[in-house]
């Protein structure tokens, strides 16, 4: 049974007319009220996922669960529809459970709080704030365990439950939840930011409420959502052609030997409608590679990559989701049926960018950006010291930007919104660790005339024994180049012992034991490249190998051949460039590197690990064992 | 007499404000800026007010000077040539700052990445390395040093900076380093990031001292060039700089240390706020300093402007202390526009600047600006006092009517709504510094200066529920006179890093004292600072302290206030144990007491000053106004809304159901009626 939303006043909001002026007014009171919800977050949390990664996103939804200022999309409908009770004055939501919510949030890790804001009796708004909490539990530290095979092993499950009832706070709830953690602080400390901020926010529609008149408010909410409707079903109508396009891109693996699980996007316009449809999709995995792909949530990302370009000011709402229709089928990776284990979601949830990007590019190659979406690559590494304390990292990595239309790809960058790094001496001081070495992968970002951001090659030492967690794709599977850019290097991750032994091991890996002054050299992918990289300036070439950004074997990359000095041969360069044109012949829109038979045969000796064996399903979609 | 003279250079004008210490009386002169050499315009200015004062330059006693010239070089790439010296491993720190890339989902595909401030290729390795508690973890070497510094030589680099993994903690390998760069490179100046910044976080540190040593050469230059040229004038006097922190440093210190120059604009007008809040009466304050392109908004409580720890310039976060200046992008330059996709009105961040200008200026602009619909609504009347420059109203109504014509709304509402949607984004600004620092704005008074913030003040004010609305004594030249009004200020840092339970008062007090002894001995006034924060947390809290606050009540005086602050600013504390993170001891210089001149009082009849009936398009109708001359108005005066108050380089905005009152040495403080 859907939520019950009780009303002491059951007024229907009057339409009013809003003048376009207060309609902006109101607009940029909303991104103020956003704006607010960053900064309260960004000050209270306290685990470096949050504080210092920025691992957090906020929501300001109508009355009718709509998304008015967020960034990806709405989840209250699927909330209400899954919610058995009712929604009252002086409630306050929190949940984790993404079958709870149609997988607005994608794991459990994620603690949403979700405020109604009520105004004279009558439901208002809804503001809501989900962010990554450190650790609930579970089989491993992090509560991610790449080896899981359901839910059930990932720790702690809130259903959606209210924290506040009638205005009083369930302590007990709450210190059950935390109970679970192996970092209760942390979680404590984050959950009273995620509470402030939705707090903060559902006191500024209260006031704009006041200062506008509340029908005036909920009117012109209204109106900013046609507005992104009208926006879109023009863009959509100029943008998208009624023929299909399909992309397709892979999963290198789920952890547990098998691999690649193809995702397939194909793209086509109905009339007006625009149709997004995910049939090709592999099936769900035994791993937990699986991604529950909230449909709405997808919407928000492809209008977002749509509307960029256009009036990048504008405040992204839920107002076209009718104009789109998202069909995932049921039981595939990207829908995976309850209790499918989720942890190792970050990797399709990457890809799906690089997919968007693939599909939208591909009529419009000049818009075109290359591949570089590999996932958040995460690091885990826990133990107790010398001195009998816990300890319990954490961290995510970053990779190369994808070569652009409007240049290169930043070496070692973010593609999320909002992240950063975590300074190396703060590892330092609060973790038994040396950073031993942190830069970027030479050669790793695609050759191209604009070049594929580097990877990142970190080198932890570890100064206790412990155990680590890997997570990370593109080790198979490189990220593609574009428009005659060549494909990004991938991924790899070599554990050094204090004999220098070095080995490779997986890019997907849970519960490894390290020992002291062993050294992880944790080595992220490239961005692919864009454009030809034989139309590449060869100053700017061997400028780049004097930087340490491309070797002088690299430079080959871009027929630049340079002399003994480090200076461009012009001669040897103008003839290597000629042989290479000529011997390659035309280029096309995409370059995937080498097709899967070929990335088999060779993925021992190129990657040091085994290919990965293909999954195949039974009738009832589940990997094979 | 003692003169000070206050000099503020801005983009488009020099701001002079000479000061009669005694009496209080100023004059003040505005002149066009000389980016080729900035002192060709400040000699101009000084020569001008020192004219208008009947005193020769040698009469002035000091000399305040607030520059951009560090924050242009940042901003505008034009430092030196800087080589920087690392951790083995750490090549590539500026290249990868901390992998941050601007703008929501999406945003790095149109991010224009920026080149590090020390170039890649000038970057170069040295073994050794020290831990997170300072101890040696592997030596350095003399023969890796030297051949990396032998490197770095042949680039021909201009400065050199040292910054070592974990040297906040010890800067033993970076002294040495530093020693041989004396013999390899002796015309080279060095930087050493345990001494410019003894702050954990390595990017920052290199950063913070990166760009001290980029923009060294160029505001040596600057500072140098500019005191020969006040010694030619018969300027014998001091010569003194403002810090991004609100105070003075002498030329010959701000040599050393430009980056405490990088946000020396904006603190001069919060400086000349707190001398304005202070002869008014006024204590908690918030300042909206709108200029061009631009709105600085800063809160002052108890006369004390709120400092932070880091210094924004463009995409840079410098560490140094600055005064907490929030900027938006609208001034009134800022163009609107309404994009053809969702036919939404638009103000900035665009900006037409100086050049072309607004529409109405007649510079060749011809896309409405902020300005224009001020122009169009009669809140800036076209013959500006002293009739040497007359506003193009036509024009700007053509300008703002394509607006209307996108909108399909009139061309009034258009002109407002252009002003209503830049205000509100002022009024945002203004919310992250009080409201989401935990203060209540209605406590505050909020003062709007710049060449265009006694326009919005009024608007902006009924917002955020701050009265009054203060329009202060020259608000054209504010930052001038802020200049003239602070007091000297040095600032000495160290790292600590210690739970509160792991140390004493005795150890805490025993260091804070050697700290204030190593600040000149000159000074009459040391503050303490100590940064405190939650073990795990990173990020930290400034707590200003005593010693004998913190002798009489232990570790707890300051764990105990931490608590309180943490409570307001984030509305919660944690049972986590408290770390003392950094210790700061601040060096004031003589407190000032420079009151303002007052203004003869009147009958509260401000029909003298009364220049010509007018009418002003406001709370949706057009309405009739009266416009006065500020020079003329006297104390006690009781200005009925709507009016404009005109003067040489400002106007003043009086809304419709609004009343001001002129103060007893000039301000005009509107409230509702």
């Amino acid at each position: 049974m859907p939520a019950r939303i009780i009303q002491s006043n059951e007024t229907s909001f009057a339409k009013t007319t809003v003048d376009p002026v207060t309609l902006e007014v109101i607009e940029n009171a909303l991104r103020n009220a956003r704006t607010e919800m960053d900064a309260t977050l960004v000050r209270t949390a306290m685990s470096p996922g949050i504080r210092e990664q920025g691992d957090a996103f906020p929501l300001i939804a109508d009355h009718e669960g709509r998304m008015i200022v967020g960034q990806f999309g709405s989840f209250i409908g699927g909330f209400l529809n899954g919610y058995d009770g009712t929604v009252e004055e002086g409630d306050m939501f929190l949940l984790s459970d993404p079958y709870s919510v149609e997988g607005a949030v994608s794991h459990s890790n994620d603690w949403l709080v979700l405020l109604p804001v009520f105004k004279d009796g009558r439901l208002l708004a809804y503001t809501a704030m989900f962010g990554h909490q450190s650790d609930i539990g579970g089989k491993v530290p992090g509560s991610m365990p790449i080896d899981a095979t359901s839910i059930f092993q990932e720790g702690v499950r809130i259903p959606p439950v209210k924290i506040y009832r009638n205005g009083l706070y369930n302590e007990d709830l709450v210190k059950l939840a935390l109970h679970q953690s192996r970092t209760p602080d942390w979680c404590a400390a984050d959950l009273n930011a995620l509470i402030a901020s939705c707090r903060v926010a559902a006191r500024r529609i209260e006031e704009m409420a006041d200062r506008f008149g509340i029908d005036t408010y909920v009117t012109a909410t209204g109106e900013l959502l046609a507005r992104n409707y009208r926006a879109m079903k023009t863009l959509l109508g100029q943008a998208i052609s009624e023929e299909k396009v399909s992309f397709e891109d892979y999963i290198c693996d789920d952890g547990m030997g098998y691999g690649p699980y193809k995702l397939k996007c194909t793209m086509w316009r109905e009339g007006e409608k625009v149709i997004l449809d995910f049939t090709g999709t592999d099936p769900q995995s035994v791993g937990s590679i699986n991604f529950y792909l909230n449909e709405n949530m997808f919407k928000m990302f492809f209008g977002i990559y749509m509307i960029m370009v256009f009036d990048p000011m504008i405040l992204f709402n839920d107002g076209f989701y009718d104009l789109i229709d998202v069909r995932i089928p049921d039981g595939s990776l990207l829908k995976p049926k309850f209790p499918a284990a989720l942890s190792g979601r970050t990797h399709a949830l990457g890809r799906i960018f690089d997919i968007l990007g693939g599909l939208l590019g591909q009529k419009t190659p000049q818009f075109l950006n290359a591949a570089g979406f590999s996932s958040s690559p995460h690091l885990f590494y826990a133990g107790t010291d010398r001195k009998g304390d816990w300890f319990q990292l954490f961290q995510i990595g970053f990779g190369g930007i994808p070569g652009r239309p409007l240049g290169d790809g930043p070496d070692g960058h973010s593609l999320w919104p909002g992240f950063t790094n975590v300074p190396n001496e703060f590892l330092e001081r609060y973790f038994p660790l040396v950073i031993e070495q942190y830069g970027t992968v030479a050669d790793s970002g695609g050759a191209g005339l604009h070049r594929g951001g580097n990877g990142i090659v970190m080198s932890y030492r570890f100064l206790e024994p412990g155990v680590i967690a890997v997570h990370d794709d593109r080790w198979f599977v490189p990220p593609w180049g574009v428009n005659g850019g060549r494909p990004g290097a991938r991924a790899r991750k070599i554990l050094e012992k204090p004999d220098g032994t070095r080995t490779i091991i997986g890019n997907k890996v849970e519960d490894f034991t390290v020992e002291t002054d062993d050294v992880l050299h944790f080595i992220t992918w490239g961005g692919g490249g864009w454009g030809d990289p034989l139309d590449r300036d060869p100053a700017l070439v061997a400028k780049e190998v004097v930087q340490g950004l491309v070797t002088v074997q690299g430079a080959r990359a871009y027929g630049v051949v340079l002399d003994g000095e480090g200076s461009v041969d012009e001669r040897a360069t103008a003839d290597l460039r000629d042989n290479m044109r000529r011997e390659r012949g035309a280029v096309g829109v995409f370059d995937f590197g080498p097709d899967l038979e070929t990335l088999r045969e060779r993925s021992l000796e190129e990657t040091g690990l085994p290919a990965p064996v293909q999954p195949r399903w039974n009738s009832q979609h589940i990997a094979a064992e | 007499m003692s003169y000070r003279l206050g000099v503020d250079v801005g983009g488009t004008f020099t701001d002079l404000l000479l000061f009669a210490e005694d009496k209080g009386t100023f004059w003040r002169h505005k002149t066009p800026s000389t980016p080729h050499d900035s002192s060709v315009g400040i000699l101009t200015g000084v020569e001008a007010v020192c004219a208008k004062a009947g005193i020769t330059p040698s009469d002035v006693e000091i000399f305040l000077h607030g520059t951009t010239v560090a924050t242009n070089a940042v901003l505008e790439g034009k430092g030196a040539r800087v080589g920087l010296i690392v951790t083995q491993g750490y090549r590539q720190i500026m290249q990868i700052a901390r992998s941050f890339v601007p703008g929501g989902l999406a945003g790095w595909i149109v991010w224009p990445k920026p080149q590090p401030l020390a170039a890649l290729e000038d970057t170069f390795e040295i073994m050794g390395r020290m831990d997170a508690r300072g101890n040696e973890l592997r030596p350095i070497d003399d023969d890796d040093i030297r051949a990396a510094l032998l490197k770095i030589k042949a680039q021909g680099v201009e400065a050199l900076t040292v910054s070592l993994m974990n040297a906040y903690l010890n800067g033993a390998h970076e002294r040495r380093v530093g020693e041989l760069a004396a013999e390899i490179l002796p015309d080279v100046p060095v930087s050493l990031s345990h001494e410019v910044l003894p702050e954990m976080q390595e990017y920052e540190r290199t950063l913070t001292t990166v760009a001290n040593a980029a923009v060294r050469p160029v505001v040596g230059r600057y500072v140098r060039n500019l005191r020969a040229k006040l010694r030619d004038a018969g300027m014998a006097g001091q010569l003194s700089l403002l810090r991004s922190d609100g105070g003075l440093m002498s030329s010959e210190k701000s040599e050393e240390q430009p980056v405490s120059l990088l946000m020396s604009g904006p603190a001069g007008g919060v400086t000349g706020a707190i001398w304005v809040g202070k002869n008014a009466g006024i204590r908690n304050i918030l300042t909206l300093d709108v200029g061009g392109t631009s709105t600085d908004v800063a809160l002052i409580e108890n006369l004390e402007a709120r400092r932070v720890r880091t210094t924004e310039v463009g995409h840079l976060a410098v560490r140094a202390s600055a005064l907490d200046v929030k900027t938006v992008g609208a001034g009134g330059g800022s163009i609107a526009y309404v994009p053809q996709l969702t036919g939404a009105l638009r103000v900035g961040p665009q900006s037409a600047g100086a050049v072309p200008g607004p529409v109405a200026y007649g510079k060749g602009g011809t896309l409405p600006t902020v300005t224009d619909a001020n122009v169009v609504l009669g809140y800036l009347p076209e013959a500006l006092l002293g009739g040497s420059f007359k506003l193009d109203r036509p024009a700007a109504v053509a300008a703002v009517q394509t607006i209307a014509d996108a909108l399909g709304i009139d061309l009034f509402e258009a002109a407002r709504g252009i002003i209503d949607i830049v205000n509100e984004n002022m009024f945002g600004a203004l919310r992250m510094i009080s409201v989401q620092q935990g203060y209540d704005p209605r406590d505050f008074a909020l003062m709007g200066f710049g060449g265009a913030g006694p326009l919005h003040v009024n608007a902006v004010a009924r917002l955020m529920g701050s009265w009054p609305a203060v329009s202060p004594v020259s608000p054209g030249v504010l930052c001038a006179l802020g200049d003239a009004t602070t007091r000297m200020r040095t600032e000495t840092a160290r790292s600590f890093s210690k739970l509160a339970s792991d140390t004493t008062v005795d150890e805490l007090c025993g260091i804070l004292r050697d700290m204030a002894d190593a600040i000149t001995a000159d000074d009459t006034e040391v503050d303490f600072e100590v940064d405190v924060r939650y073990s795990g947390q990173a990020f930290e809290v400034p707590m200003p302290v005593t010693l004998d606050a913190l002798e009489a009540e232990g570790i707890a005086n300051l764990t105990r206030r931490f608590d309180d602050e943490h409570r307001r600013l984030f509305t919660f504390n944690m049972d986590s144990q408290h770390e003392i993170v950094n210790l700061r001891a601040i060096g004031l210089g003589k407190a000032l007491d420079l009151p303002a001149a007052r203004l003869p009082e009147g009958n509260g009849d401000p029909c003298e000053a009364k220049i010509r009936d007018h009418e002003l398009w406001i709370d949706g109708r057009m309405q009739p106004a009266v416009i006065y001359d500020r020079a003329k108005l006297k104390a006690k005066d009781v200005i009925k809304g709507p009016a404009i108050v005109v003067e040489m380089d400002s106007t003043t905005l009086i809304e419709a159901d609004c009343v001001a009152t002129v103060d007893h040495v000039g301000n005009i403080l509107i409230t509702l009626a």
